[in-house]
């Protein structure tokens, strides 16, 4: 036992047989923007950790096994099932969530294409597909719908039949670089003139 | 005079805030000090409780509470003619998975863990796991009486069936088989419960029908409704799984109430394929008869229906597997005969179509094997057995509107039907198959004469209206469609009416999100309650400018008199004026369906509905002949949902039963070993189709304007899944030249058809 090399990626020193092996440890990232200085204990995964220690409730659980994609976090600009990923992983990377889709008074245009598209229904899904969108639009802004559509397979949608969410990012897509969308967007229409009311 | 809102397309409102994790889904709801709670679940198919013993869990540190059967004696169930549930079972299991006892700890690891340690000695029954088990094994006595496993029985006929059959040219004799489904919504169930020190309970549960949750609380915890507050969060996706009371809602209540701390239940992907509720599987004989011109002559359908470990909807859903068939076609003769089992397996229930998709599937798969040996288009046999606009059924279901030919048209042109049928490439084919559903069911689940839907609206000076209303937003768009119609009505933008649902203490009663109930009952509530402030804001203006309320008329934020359009006063600014003339504004709203619709005989309630939608889809397929594997290319299907108040939504209603009823022909099947034991409760071997599994889908909306609905709309939830499936099917047929009564279509069982074709 003592041959073996204890030292974790974080640089701390992994506990003996006799220590609580789900001690408190303390972990560093930078979420979202912002340095993050958390203790956690090992066993949490990262989806624990951004919903019951952060309060970051826009990732989802669907099935805390890998399978449904609703977790879907960026770590290091990679598409990542949080559910999967224990917390201490993410010792001195980049992570961000779904929440990192609005600055402000502002929306991303991506979240505004699903809004306008229909592209989510009950919304469960939909932080991970933003997730996967988001990524898939800083690798390839403007991907062919076959490479949307693959892009999303890993993450299920029981509500929409996915039409609706290939649709959205295709034209978040050919908006490019697109400023975020002002909250305006959502004022009434101009009124027609009277003679036609 | 419309303001512009209805039919207009536009945001949901709420996407961006649901996505940011803004909205509170009911798992995102954290009290302080709260518990969480885990079930402990049989691990025997049948089996008696023969002891539990705790003591292992109760010494583990950090929990606090263990419940058993005992702790809850009372039964319940969604229909008040069947509890037959307890929230944990008293004396016996009936499958694997069903809830033996509840554990409380301080967070979700110990209580995981302690369930583990729950010690329950069963000793084992005889089981019932197949329909063929519960028909052949009576002994096994699953059923009420314990005589036999019988759950519901129904035989009605209409007409001379057997003469009708006998003197038909042809007759087409079919056992078609749809295996069970799930609803697999990605959000799993979940519960929290706090009970206050002024004994008010307050319960928040992914719950598709908070009515009845809060009456079968009240049945089995033993306090008065009136001390209970239900709240229903907005649901990740519902599809029917959460269309009744669950036990571990009641357990739940019952943690909260013993430990006196705020308790959460999150059930896992596992425990979601135990509390099932799924589609029932249905084995169906059907005997379809017609003239040489395509007149059909009689329908005829023996079925036998798995019902799972308890009643659930099952009395409804075996009268659903007969009384929806004699729409939109129809033959002049009709007899069904159906028989629900319990086995011991997890309860089956309410899936999108409630009981009528799997006999939809056995009927239209039929009219295509009729068509084929006539040598009619499939479309045109359909057209030549329509039942008309304004009549009634065989079975006593009065009809008015009906898009039903219209969809027919949509479908055919849009696909080219006439033009590329039967000159697709090797492996490849169209199908049609067509169906209609209703628009709510005319009565509601426990017999009363009080409105089924109301709504209360809340104006406020600021210019802000504001909708209570019980109905659940499911992810549908009840909200939505609810802020639609206040905006249309009062000619405010989507901005300035806000939703508040689901909430017992603060929004009246509604029966719930099922049946493809809402937009046409809570949506003529809701219009009901707008067109009364409407009312009040046009008499208030109307007599600041001295003129007669009939000439002011409402635009888009303003009220204007009609000739004169300078005198005009915003919205805001007449709510104010109305609020001085009338005192503070509200209103409520409400909807109580027409009386006495349906037949006249035991039975014939269920199945009315004020209104019916109507579809027609036509499927595209490529067959590989070397794997078996069906590729469903594009689909088209036209529905006739009275009018599309939220275009956006209504498409997104179609899109998305397309693809669930896709998922259930391609993929899906809810099995079990003849253990009992789950054959894969994870979203990894019950596969649900990804992108890649999806074709592209074209949502053509008819619209009919039906004479009851709200400005016209009925439903469009529910029916554009039923005949995806056998358009699908017949689609294959067309393709490859193999019929495949069995689903789901997987690759061995289309290389096996093939096969036996080639011999």
């Amino acid at each position: 036992m003592n041959d073996v090399d204890r030292t974790e990626p974080n640089g701390q020193t992994a506990p003996t047989d006799a220590e609580d092996v789900d001690a408190l440890t303390t972990c560093r990232f930078v979420l979202n923007g912002d340095p993050v200085e958390v203790a956690t204990r090992p066993s949490r995964t990262l989806l624990e950790l951004l919903r019951y220690d952060l309060d970051l409730y826009g990732t989802k659980q669907g099935c805390d096994k890998g399978d449904c994609g609703a977790c879907t976090v960026l770590i290091d600009g990679q598409p990542t099932l949080s559910c999967l990923t224990l917390a201490l992983a993410c010792e001195g990377r980049r992570v961000e969530s779904v929440e990192s889709l609005r600055a402000g008074a502002h929306t991303s245009p991506l979240l505004d294409a699903f809004d306008r598209h229909g592209a989510g229904q009950c919304g469960f899904c939909t932080p991970g597909m933003l997730m996967i969108g988001k990524a898939l639009l800083t690798d390839d802004p403007e991907p062919t719908r076959e490479r949307v559509r693959l892009a999303i397979s890993g993450n299920l949608c029981r509500c929409t039949g996915y039409g609706a969410i290939v649709d959205a990012i295709e034209e978040a897509s050919r908006g490019g670089a697109r400023p975020p969308v002002p909250d305006e967007a959502h004022a009434p229409l101009p009124l027609p003139p009277y003679g036609e009311r | 005079m419309s303001t512009g809102h209805i039919g207009q397309r536009g945001r949901r409102g709420d996407l961006a805030r649901k996505a940011l994790g803004q909205v509170r889904f009911t798992d995102d709801i954290a009290l302080p000090r709260m518990l969480h709670a885990k079930i402990v679940r049989s691990t025997h198919a049948h089996a008696r409780i023969v002891g539990i013993d705790a003591s292992r869990a109760l010494a583990l540190p950090g929990v606090v509470a263990v419940i058993t059967g005992r702790d809850l004696p009372g039964r319940f169930g969604i229909l008040p003619w069947t509890p037959d549930e307890h929230a944990l079972a008293v004396e016996v299991a009936r499958f694997v998975g069903d809830g033996v006892a509840a554990v409380a700890a301080v967070d979700e690891r110990t209580a995981h863990a302690a369930a583990g340690l729950v010690d329950v000695r069963y000793e084992p029954l005889d089981a019932a796991v197949t329909l063929d088990d519960a028909v052949g094994k009576p002994h096994v006595g699953l059923s009420a009486k314990g005589r036999d496993n019988v759950s519901k029985r129904v035989d009605l006929a209409f007409g001379d069936v057997d003469a009708a059959l006998a003197s038909s040219p042809i007759v087409v004799d079919s056992t078609y088989w749809f295996h069970g489904t799930a609803h697999a919504p990605i959000e799993t169930h979940c519960a929290v419960a706090e009970y206050g020190a002024d004994g008010v309970l307050t319960v928040w549960a992914t719950t598709q029908v908070p009515h009845y949750l809060h009456r079968e609380l009240s049945r089995v915890l033993g306090l008065s409704p009136a001390h209970i507050r239900v709240v229903q969060p907005p649901l990740g996706g519902a599809f029917g799984g959460k269309s009744e009371p669950f036990g571990h809602e009641i357990v739940c209540a019952k943690l909260a109430i013993a430990t006196g701390r705020p308790v959460k239940i999150l059930l896992s992907r596992e425990e979601e394929f135990y509390v099932h509720r799924g589609r029932h599987p249905m084995r169906m004989k059907m005997r379809v008869g017609a003239k040489d011109d395509g007149t059909l002559t009689s329908v005829d359908v023996e079925t036998q229906i798995d019902g799972g470990a308890y009643s659930s909807f099952g009395l409804v859903t075996t009268y659903y597997s007969g009384q929806l068939l004699t729409l939109p076609t129809a033959a002049p003769t009709y007899r069904f005969e159906s028989t629900r089992y319990f086995t011991n397996k997890p309860p089956c229930g309410p899936k999108r179509g409630h009981g009528s998709v799997q006999p939809r599937f056995a009927l239209e798969v039929a009219l295509d094997k009729i068509a084929v040996r006539l040598g009619i288009d499939p479309i045109e046999l359909r057209r030549r057995n329509a039942v008309g606009p304004e009549t009634q059924t065989i079975n006593g279901m009065r009809v008015t509107s009906n898009g039903y030919l219209e969809c027919l048209a949509r479908v055919e042109a849009a696909s080219g039907w006439k033009e590329r049928r039967g000159k697709l490439g090797h492996g490849q084919g169209l199908g049609i198959a067509s169906s209609a559903y209703i628009s709510g069911t005319n009565y509601p689940i426990y017999p009363n004469e009080m409105p089924q839907s109301a709504v209360m609206l809340k104006v406020d000076r600021s210019g802000l209206v504001t909708v209570f209303s019980g109905a659940s937003e499911i992810g549908q768009g009840s909200d939505t469609m609810l802020r639609t119609i206040v905006a249309e009505e009062l000619g405010l933008d989507l901005g300035s009416v806000r939703a508040v649902s689901g909430d017992s203490d603060t929004c009246p009663v509604d029966l719930g999100a099922y049946s493809s109930r809402g937009t046409f009952m809570n949506g003529n509530a809701c219009s009901h309650a707008a067109r009364q402030i409407k009312e009040k804001l046009v008499q208030a203006v109307a007599e600041k400018f001295g003129v007669s309320a009939e000439t002011v008329f409402v635009s888009r934020g303003f009220l204007c008199v009609r000739g004169q359009e300078e005198r005009a006063v915003a919205t805001d600014e007449a709510m104010r004026i109305a609020e001085a003339r009338f005192g503070t504004l509200g209103a409520t709203g409400w909807y109580k369906s027409p009386p006495k619709l349906g037949g006249d005989y035991r039975g014939g309630t269920i199945g009315a509905s004020p209104a019916y939608s109507f579809t027609a889809h036509v499927a595209e397929v490529e067959v590989d002949e070397e794997t078996g594997f069906v590729n469903v290319v594009r689909v088209w299907c036209a529905h006739d949902c009275g009018r599309a108040l939220c275009p956006t939504l209504v498409e997104g209603q179609i899109e998305g039963s397309v693809y669930m009823g896709i998922a259930e022909l391609l993929l899906e099947e809810h099995a079990t070993h003849p253990s009992g034991v789950h054959l894969g409760p994870n979203l990894l071997d019950y596969r649900i189709p990804t992108a890649l599994d999806s074709p592209e889908i074209e949502a053509l909306m008819i619209e009919s304007n039906d004479p009851e609905g709200p400005y016209g709309a009925k439903e469009a939830g529910e029916g554009p899944l039923h005949s995806s499936i056998p358009a699908v099917a017949n689609a294959v047929f067309d393709a490859v030249g193999v019929r495949i009564d069995e689903l789901p279509m997987r690759p061995e069982r289309v290389l096996a058809a093939l096969r036996q074709r080639r011999i």
